[in-house]
């Protein structure tokens, strides 16, 4: 953590709002761990079953990936807002959703979630029934085979749709900008500081935040893929 | 222990249809490939769903559909070594055995894993990742760790099938040793007769799923109930037959007159030979009272390093007009009793002893 605090107190010493950047990358972080969490769950799920009701569960789970954004953001307007279901209930508990920050992670999840579901149904679906049956047979609980053999087995996969995950909260822009809006400080992530940079002409501005959303991303795609390298090559093998 | 089995499963060719009660002795299945071997097994460790039927181990019920009682898998205490092992790849040895020993104590589970990799010898490997090991050390691991839950039955589907020869003896070695210390039902799946004959002491001969035999090894060798049965455990020579008197058949494939010991119990409907029951005998026929010798003309012979394989037209050399097609023989001798006589003039003389002969009711 000492490199990302160091760089707080030099951002923090620019004279520039630096928020989208922490926004950005707090939604991202917490949406790709819903994501990961909820993807992972519903593709155990699905994996089990089957039937034509299933073709209607995947068509729902991809809905987010095919559809605009922006429709995307407008239902889940419709189902946060004032008089939504959700909204509503959410209202009785002294929440609300629209406009704030959970928003943001609400619409990042959203939209990431089909891919989570896509590579975690295909990396659950390559580990060979045998391995699960083997355990099974050894008196594990089905906890404890998805736990224990299926997940660390897909862990590569997996892995993947984690970074495609976080790529696409990352780089989330409609369906924020419906669900969370523009508030500096609060809601306005990198995308939308750019767009609302480029609307008020400050061309410096966007271009900044541009380049740092490049950085942002080589670092990442970079640093995961040293680490998965680095990981794949001791796997399985005696240290 | 004994392990009662009456379960009917339908599959897309056929349907599954077999009911036997195995006891602490390894029971051979034997079986062509889809003959419903794998099935079976995977039916008794709760891998598949019986359709209908009862599984029991002594007084524990695992699958009882008129009950509605179906155990699941890892309530059976079944031990099951898959084909290609399934060790856990991500796991090593050590924690692969361990797997079913979660519920006890840290020193014990050691002390178990230490105590299984001593029987199964592959002491020392117990950090090793599966694919650090060969493939009859992935065995081994495969089979300590089915023991490892301390299972009331074993089930072993095609154990030795994806070994080298060499290894397959070991590996044949361990599983006699294993079978000897287990004394508890041991279901053993192959399409290799030898092996299920030597590892066997009861044996089942499976074919598109029914039980087409069952019972002593020996028995089911020496007097195999039908045509299939024997075809299965290697016979090789058949002819379609019909009684003449009390020991006198007819084989009209063969187009000859047999004299056999074996009074037949039914109706005959064909008789067999194994290869390597048939005799050489010199012309004149001095060792054979009993008759049963027919002359023969090689077709054809082929190799293996210790045995020779003839085949033999009956009656007429090969290609002469008015023979008879089926009246071939499969015969199998050891080379230093072929030198003897292949240098003989054809015809050789060929005999069939009355007592290897079986006769088989339809």
């Amino acid at each position: 953590m000492v490199p990302v605090t160091l760089f707080a107190q030099i951002t923090a010493s620019l004279p520039m709002d630096w928020s989208p950047l922490w926004i950005s990358l707090e939604t991202s972080v917490v949406a790709t761990l819903v994501t990961l969490v909820a993807g992972l769950a519903a593709a155990a799920w699905r994996q089990r079953r089957t039937g034509p009701a299933m073709a209607l569960v995947d068509g729902v789970c991809l809905l987010p990936l095919v559809l605009p954004p922006t429709v995307v953001g407008f239902f889940l307007l419709l189902l946060f807002g004032r008089n939504g279901p959700l909204g509503k209930l959410l209202l009785k508990l002294g929440a609300t959703v629209v406009f704030s920050w959970p928003a943001t992670v609400i619409a990042a999840s959203v939209v990431a979630f089909p891919l989570m579901y896509l590579t975690a149904r295909a990396a659950l679906e390559q580990v060979d029934s045998r391995f699960l049956e083997a355990a099974r047979t050894l008196g594990a609980s089905e906890w404890r085979v998805f736990r224990s053999v299926a997940l660390p087995l897909a862990w590569p996969g997996v892995l993947a749709g984690t970074i495609l995950s976080f790529a696409r909260a990352l780089g989330e822009f409609g369906a924020t900008l419906m669900l969370a809006g523009n508030i500096p400080g609060k809601t306005a992530t990198i995308p939308i500081a750019i767009y609302f940079a480029v609307e008020a002409d400050d061309v410096q501005r966007a271009v900044g935040w541009c380049l740092a959303d490049v950085a942002i991303s080589l670092a990442l795609l970079g640093g995961l893929y040293y680490w998965t390298h680095a990981q794949g090559r001791a796997r399985w093998v005696r240290r | 222990m004994a392990l009662e089995i009456q379960i009917e499963k339908k599959l897309p060719e056929f349907t599954l249809d077999v009911s036997f009660k195995a006891g602490n002795a390894p029971l051979s299945i034997l079986g062509p490939s889809g003959a419903g071997k794998t099935m079976l097994l995977r039916c008794i460790a709760g891998l598949e769903r019986a359709h209908r039927g009862r599984i029991a181990l002594d007084d524990r019920v695992l699958l009882d559909t008129d009950r509605h009682i179906q155990v699941r898998a890892r309530d059976r205490r079944v031990g099951m070594l898959f084909q290609h092992y399934a060790l856990f790849p991500h796991r090593t040895v050590a924690e692969n055995i361990a797997f079913g020993l979660k519920n006890l104590p840290r020193e014990e589970q050691a002390r178990r894993v230490t105590a299984l990799l001593e029987r199964t010898h592959i002491g020392g490997l117990e950090q090793r990742y599966p694919r650090e090991l060969s493939g009859g050390e992935q065995q081994r691991a495969a089979l300590a760790r089915a023991l490892a839950i301390e299972p009331d039955a074993l089930l072993l589907d095609e154990p030795l099938s994806a070994l080298d020869t060499h290894l397959r003896s070991q590996m044949e070695a361990q599983l006699q040793e294993t079978f000897a210390a287990y004394r508890r039902p041991a279901l053993l799946v192959t399409h290799n007769i030898e092996e299920a004959y030597r590892l066997g002491e009861q044996m089942l001969v499976l074919s598109r799923g029914r039980v087409a035999a069952f019972g002593a090894k020996e028995e089911i060798f020496r007097r195999p109930p039908t045509l299939e049965v024997a075809r299965l455990t290697g016979c090789k020579n058949f002819s379609r037959a019909r009684a003449i008197s009390e020991n006198t058949i007819e084989a009209l494939d063969w187009g000859c007159k047999l004299r056999v010991t074996q009074a037949p119990a039914g109706p005959v409907a064909h008789v067999g030979i194994r290869a390597h029951h048939i005799d050489f005998v010199e012309a004149g026929g001095s060792g054979a009272p009993d008759g049963n010798v027919f002359p023969c003309w090689l077709v054809r012979s082929s190799e293996t390093p210790f045995r020779i394989t003839l085949n033999l037209r009956l009656h007429q050399p090969p290609g002469e007009p008015g023979e008879i097609p089926a009246a071939e023989l499969q015969a199998e001798v050891f080379k230093e009793k072929w030198q003897l006589f292949r240098e003989r003039p054809f015809p050789w003389h060929a005999r069939l002893a009355p007592e290897s002969l079986f006769l088989l009711a339809e």
